[in-house]
């Protein structure tokens, strides 16, 4: 019994990382209409950051850390996003797979193969005992983080002014435009809290998950593909919609995990199979509901005139 | 065939039959003819890949799986019988205990593309930006993680080797140029033209009668067909192979080839194939040391690992400054004199 509780705060805990992850993607599409494959390079560069710099105290690792990520977010959409402004959606998302690769590329060369180990915070990895239950404190650390985090979101986007005007941008750009919204601002907003929280998944996940405990060139690459077919899988037009896409993946790739036998001859019956799962079940849904699983209103799937 | 036709056709071919000749020449060294030999496979790949993107406008992110299952089905084929207990002990008997020659595997490679693209396309076809994208994402994501652990049908984790290497320069140009022709030949047939119509404008196109979901379908299994197909010649001429291989760095680089050229034109899918195959080898070339003027220029060979670098850094500078890639989306023409104005006669044309 405890076990599976066990299995399932892990789980709820996978999923909240990848909702916060969903959250940065899915604020720059609302503003962008653009899909960032590059996304789990910021965390990369971010937890490279953190690797390089872990003989200093612990604030100014972080602090560095979410000074480099700004940064290269802040680069990253003003030498690819914004000359390609116009271009067609895929022709964005293609353009950031290739951003992806540069940066994992400039890595490699940069950092070698061979992966950094990064413990940010010790102490959050120590286990915390109810009973018989075991949880490790950076479990409980980083659901409520994550809770945190989307209820500021929420606040910030219905309560501030520039919240308001980025909600309008992302329902329709052209006309907020025409009411005075100013899309570079705007855009910029948006690019600037998506890498923080791009900086925020970097210090949480190495110690959250333990194989990403390791630092290498492809770091959040996985997390970052199966955050993105959540994000389209949930709904991408509305931030609700997409973050509970992106949790509802990391809920069910950490449960799967959990309870999947760990040998098998067939597909489908053990975890390594886990991956074709998912992506089975994503199949799925995307052929049931291919605007979205959480989105309330069934336009048509035909495009109008 | 008019002639400004034959010399759309003959502008792609004459380029691939070059490249192989230049293969082919004495002088050239064996390292040279081997990154040669990979240019004409991408060039298979990129043109399979193109049949579908090209024409129907959709992205594909999962034409690596068919690839991967041609590319899996002729080196588990050719493999010799008293070898493969040892190289894939788990396989399922049949598989086992034959083997098939080099062209009956690129015939087996094409036709298992083909049914899985098919089988595939039936219910994805139904799919339309965004959501068609992830779903062929998803495609290939089951593919790798299938073949990249099922013992009964291939190595799983382990590594496909003593695969003949039989795809030479003769036979990567000729499988290049075939699988060209095949492209050329779909996009001038009823169907092509169909689906290029529904690429322009799919309301107009469904207005004229056009079924949108079965001209895509069709070309989704040409297309896995044909990169089924140039996954035999990967896999020939590789001689090694696992599932890694044939996975997100392979589509990315695909990808990066047609974009580079130019998505909407046959001419763009070998030059984009040809330009990203040849930077890479240069880099490499400047890597090791053997490019005088890089020397020159840095006083040391260029650093190792610039060929990464270098190719992601060109593919993002060709997307930002030209998103309609090398060719601008036009076919191959030659250059045109400038016309003297004549009076016309009779009727025009």
């Amino acid at each position: 019994m405890t076990e599976h509780v066990q299995t399932l705060l892990d789980a709820v805990a996978l999923g909240s990382i990848y909702g916060l992850m969903a959250i940065g993607i899915g604020l720059v599409f609302g503003v962008l209409r653009l899909v960032n494959f590059a996304y789990g390079q910021l965390v990369m560069a971010g937890a490279y950051a953190l690797a390089l710099t872990q003989d200093v105290s612990v604030v100014l690792s972080i602090a560095l850390c979410f000074a480099v990520v700004l940064a290269l977010s802040l680069a990253m959409e003003l030498a690819a996003f914004r000359p390609l402004r116009n271009a067609s959606p895929t022709t964005m998302l293609v353009a950031t797979f290739a951003i992806s690769y540069l940066l994992q590329s400039i890595a490699l060369v940069r950092f070698g193969a061979i992966g950094k180990i990064l413990v940010v915070i010790p102490q959050l990895t120590k286990p915390l005992t109810i009973g018989s239950l075991h949880v490790r404190w950076i479990t409980i650390v980083t659901i409520l983080v994550a809770a945190g985090v989307f209820a500021a979101l929420t606040l910030f986007l219905t309560r501030t002014s520039i919240g308001l005007q980025m909600r309008a941008a992302s329902i329709d750009s052209e006309t907020a435009r025409l009411l005075g919204v100013r899309a570079n601002a705007v855009i910029t907003v948006a690019v600037l809290i998506s890498g923080a929280i791009a900086a925020l998944v970097a210090v949480i996940l190495p110690m959250a998950v333990p194989e990403r405990i390791l630092v290498t060139p492809d770091y959040a690459l996985r997390e970052t593909i199966i955050v993105l077919v959540g994000v389209v899988v949930g709904g991408i037009d509305r931030l609700l919609t997409a973050t509970l896409g992106g949790f509802t993946m990391g809920f069910l790739v950490g449960a799967l995990s959990g309870f999947l036998p760990s040998s098998g001859s067939w597909p489908f019956t053990s975890s390594v199979y886990l991956d074709s799962a998912v992506f089975m079940l994503v199949i799925v849904v995307l052929l049931l509901r291919p605007e979205g699983l959480f989105t309330r209103s069934r336009r048509s799937v035909v495009d109008r005139v | 065939m008019r002639r400004g036709d034959l010399v759309q056709l003959l502008g792609p071919i004459g380029l691939v039959v070059l490249v192989g000749i230049i293969g082919s020449l004495g002088f050239v060294s064996p390292d040279r003819q081997v990154e040669i030999l990979g240019a004409l496979v991408s060039v298979a790949i990129v043109v399979s890949l193109y049949v579908f993107v090209g024409n129907s406008g959709v992205v594909s992110f999962g034409h690596v799986s068919f690839v991967a299952v041609g590319a899996f089905a002729a080196g588990v084929m050719t493999i010799p019988v008293t070898l493969k207990p040892t190289i894939t002990p788990g396989l399922f008997s049949l598989l086992a205990r034959h083997s098939l020659g080099n062209v009956p595997s690129l015939v087996l490679a094409a036709l298992v593309g083909g049914v899985f693209a098919l089988l595939v396309g039936i219910p994805l076809m139904r799919l339309s930006g965004l959501s068609a994208g992830i779903a062929t994402f998803a495609v290939l994501g089951v593919t790798h993680n299938i073949l990249g652990n099922w013992t009964k049908i291939g190595p799983g984790p382990l590594t496909l080797t003593t695969i003949p290497q039989t795809t030479g320069m003769l036979q990567g140009t000729l499988g290049a140029v075939g699988v060209v022709l095949v492209a050329f030949a779909y996009q001038r047939s009823r169907f092509g033209r169909k689906l290029r119509a529904a690429r322009e404008d799919p309301a107009a196109a469904r207005a004229a009668g056009i079924d949108i979901h079965r001209e895509r379908l069709w070309a989704f299994a040409l297309s896995g067909t044909l990169c089924g197909f140039a996954g035999g010649l990967f896999v020939h001429q590789a001689g090694t192979l696992q599932a890694g291989d044939v996975y997100l760095d392979l589509t990315f680089l695909t990808l990066a080839m047609l974009v580079v050229g130019g998505v909407g034109s046959l001419w763009g899918a070998v030059v984009g194939a040809l330009v990203v195959s040849a930077l890479g080898s240069f880099l490499l070339d400047a890597e090791n040391g053997d490019v005088g003027f890089v020397n020159d220029l840095l006083g040391k060979p260029l650093w190792g690992g610039s060929r990464l670098v270098g190719v992601a850094a060109f593919m993002a500078l060709v997307l930002v400054l030209l998103p309609s890639g090398l060719t601008n989306g036009r076919e191959f023409g030659l250059p045109r004199l400038p016309r003297i104005r004549r009076p016309v006669r009779g009727s025009a044309s």
